[in-house]
């Protein structure tokens, strides 16, 4: 999976450069995600902006990221999502999980 | 009546086959007569309700061995579209998985239950020495 990482501060922003997350890939993030926590960075923001499809897999990585952040007292939320891969997290339910942010600014903000 | 389109893939038991599956169900999406509703959306559906059961087929029935295949059979008429997705695994109980609502935070567990929320009939069979997910959409 091709993923930006951008620093601000003490988030790390982890842009997924890739049209879709599904199980093929997904691993990547999580692996990616788990190693930032293991320095210590533990708020992230996830940009999804080029993802044009997410499956279960996808959405599975994203909640093990975020249940690692979340039990080390940090954070991590999601910004830039299509209108489909938005309907997936309501399809799951998993939008009253995540803060979703419609643009990365905002996303850091709220840190 | 008109005659059903039929399209039989077999691939290697490997998740990158995935999207290549997965956009063929999203161009059928665009090429059915008899739907009515919102293809853009019936195409992301069909994407993801192939790619969720071919990773299933491939990650967990097969448990991922890479010698083995998966074959997808995609049947559409102006009535109805049935994905077919058979596996070489020891089955597993699909109402169970069915009824088991995963909790608020867990990792796994979604694409079963995704799939019945999306297709209209959803079975799990057997035919021959295979296992076989058969979806139905009906229009």
């Amino acid at each position: 999976m091709q993923l930006k990482m951008t620093e601000q501060g003490d988030i790390v922003s982890l842009t997924v450069e890739e049209e879709r997350m599904d199980a093929h890939n997904s691993g990547d993030l999580k692996e990616q995600m788990l190693q930032l926590f293991d320095e210590g960075k533990c708020n992230l923001v996830i940009d999804l902006s080029a993802v044009r499809f997410i499956d279960s897999s996808g959405l599975g990585a994203l909640v093990s990221g975020f249940k690692n952040a979340s039990a080390r007292e940090g954070n991590l939320k999601l910004c830039c999502l299509q209108p489909q891969v938005h309907s997936m997290f309501e399809l799951t339910r998993l939008h009253r999980v995540f803060e979703i942010f419609a643009n990365l600014d905002e996303a850091l903000d709220s840190f | 009546m008109s005659r059903r389109v039929k399209v039989d893939i077999t691939v290697p038991n490997q998740t990158k086959y995935l999207g290549v599956i997965g956009r063929i169900g999203e161009s059928m999406a665009y090429s059915l007569k008899g739907y009515r509703g919102n293809r853009r959306e019936l195409a992301y559906h069909l994407n993801l309700v192939l790619t969720e059961a071919l990773a299933n087929a491939i990650c967990h029935a097969n448990n991922c061995d890479p010698d083995k295949d998966v074959r997808v059979l995609i049947s559409a008429s102006d009535q109805d579209l049935t994905i077919k997705v058979f596996d070489q695994g020891q089955g597993f109980d699909i109402d169970a998985l069915a009824q088991h609502k995963a909790p608020k935070g867990a990792e796994g567990g979604r694409g079963i239950q995704i799939i019945f929320k999306l297709m209209d009939r959803v079975r799990y069979l057997q035919e021959g020495d295979q296992n076989v997910l058969e979806m139905t959409k009906y229009f």
